[in-house]
């Protein structure tokens, strides 16, 4: 227990003190928030889906836990390049510990972000319809934030530098975010469409989150938390894998 | 008597690609001395280090450190080693005394141990007025006096160090010999070390092993050396036996594959 703790404690130490970086990745969410929320809000109400703060805030949210999820994943490199990731390679301690240690420490960190951007939202109009199922709100922000953070580390794991970056940025968080219906509803859209979004993980943690939240889904709670943590036990191990492979 | 050897090393080859780093070594170290593992840039020093403290598979040949494989009982290995790296392994983000906690909690020692422990050892390395400082407003020097510190927190049989002392002043390098001998005569500890700096290692090490491309090609007490090459200094002899060559060394194993396809190339 002390390995995985010591290496929780160290994610969360960093991350208290680094304000700089807590109020940076709070920038991105705040403008999607207000500039989607109030830029297409009009048209959302006009198409007859009623108001899109409601709707929007759940995606964001989970947009916030996926950014910082992933970037939390993504320091196995900087821990590489600093030559952190050394000492904790030649520690008598299995390296699955170490892996999961970061990992929630990480997860806890992106699940504070999605926190924070829930609080954020509240202050610009947004309403969770039963805070009797705040506890499941919760439970999805961990999933997303533990399914993320371990993809990260995973891809990590295999990357030797920063250089792979920009990729995984554009090829992987990007799609991911855009293609989950965090935006927009999922019921209308054209069958091939649909079909790309069914194959997204974060899709299904934004219709936990959002049924969780406004009561609105598009899956069904049940789908989703099966499909969601059934995935993050897969990543979870296969991440954890690829991290006792290192070699430096 | 013959003291017992407390690392073996036996026909080690590590290739990466197509590319030789380490090739065919065989050596031991005996216990409580300090050996000396000296070769010019890229000869495979760090490598082997590596392997000894199982960062690295070898590609084969037989090794025991501490009486185990790095292989097959790497955890009993890990046990046996504190390292101190070339390059810094310290977290910039977390205080002196934080990173030393975090060590000793990694090496199983019992909390209240470790805390006597640590404060002894930031006193001895001078650090106890920074111990809760954040590491990334350390000197160098401070740095790897840290790091020291770190590696002999679970009292380790056998301490590592790859080019120690590179980049510190005179003050800060006589301290940390002065340190490491203590150590090895107070505490039996076996001492494994790099360094570049011939009078450095003609002055702390019993034995010294000469490494280059890959292979050993001298080793012996550095009067040895020096009488068999006919030199005066260990740096002359040093010079004699891998040559005047300026060698390139590449950042990484995948970069020295890269290098060496280039050089196939040409």
């Amino acid at each position: 227990m002390g390995t995985i703790y010591i290496m929780w404690l160290r994610e969360l130490k960093r991350f208290w003190r680094s304000k700089a970086r807590i109020i940076g990745s709070l920038a991105q969410p705040i403008l999607f928030l207000v500039a989607l929320g109030f830029g297409l809000g009009p048209i959302f109400k006009q198409a007859g889906d009623g108001n899109y703060i409601q709707f929007l805030a759940p995606g964001i949210i989970g947009m916030s836990i996926l950014f910082s999820a992933m970037f939390m994943g993504i320091q196995v490199i900087w821990d590489r390049q600093f030559g952190f990731l050394k000492e904790t390679l030649v520690a008598p301690v299995s390296r699955y510990r170490i892996m999961l240690g970061r990992t929630l420490g990480g997860a806890t960190v992106a699940s504070i972000q999605g926190i924070l951007v829930l609080l954020i939202s509240l202050l610009i109009g947004f309403r969770p319809q039963n805070l009797a199922m705040m506890p499941i709100a919760f439970v999805f922000m961990f999933l997303i934030a533990i399914l993320f953070t371990a993809l990260g580390t995973a891809i990590a794991s295999r990357l030797e530098d920063m250089q792979a970056f920009q990729l995984i940025i554009n090829f992987v968080i990007m799609p991911l975010f855009f293609l989950s219906g965090a935006l927009f509803p999922i019921d209308t859209l054209p069958q091939t469409f649909k079909i790309i979004i069914g194959l997204n993980p974060l899709s299904y943690g934004i219709d936990g989150l959002r049924t969780a939240l406004t009561g609105i889904t598009h899956l069904g709670l049940l789908l989703d938390v099966s499909v969601l943590a059934s995935l993050t036990l897969i990543v979870t191990l296969i991440g954890s894998y690829l991290f006792s492979k290192i070699e430096v | 008597m013959e003291k017992e050897n407390i690392i073996e090393v036996k026909n080690l080859v590590k290739k990466f690609g197509n590319f030789t780093a380490v090739d065919n070594i065989s050596f031991e170290v005996k216990k409580g001395e300090v050996f000396a593992f000296l070769g010019p840039n890229g000869a495979g020093k760090t490598t082997t280090i590596k392997i000894l403290t199982t960062l690295l598979t070898p590609t084969s040949g037989e090794v025991m450190v501490n009486g185990f494989s790095p292989i097959a009982d790497e955890d009993k290995v890990r046990h046996s080693f504190g390292i101190v790296f070339q390059d810094p392994s310290l977290d910039d983000e977390l205080t002196a005394y934080e990173n030393m906690e975090f060590h000793a909690v990694l090496y199983h020692i019992n909390p209240k141990v470790s805390k006597e422990r640590i404060n002894e050892l930031l006193k001895l390395v001078e650090l106890s007025d920074r111990k809760d400082d954040l590491v990334k407003t350390f000197s160098g020097g401070m740095k790897r006096r840290l790091e020291i510190a770190r590696g002999l927190i679970h009292h380790p049989k056998i301490l590592f160090l790859d080019e120690p002392t590179l980049g510190l002043d005179p003050q800060t390098r006589n301290f940390l010999w002065k340190y490491i001998k203590d150590m090895t005569e107070k505490e039996g500890m076996t001492v494994f070390l790099t360094t570049h700096y011939m009078e450095e290692a003609d002055k702390v090490a019993d034995r010294i092993a000469i490494i280059d491309h890959g292979r050993i090609i001298e080793r012996g007490s550095s009067e040895k050396l020096k009488k068999d090459t006919k030199s005066k200094t260990l740096e002359e002899a040093f010079l004699k036996l891998t040559g005047h060559d300026i060698r390139e060394e590449a950042a990484s194993p995948k970069d020295r594959m890269k290098l060496h396809g280039r050089l196939w190339r040409r």
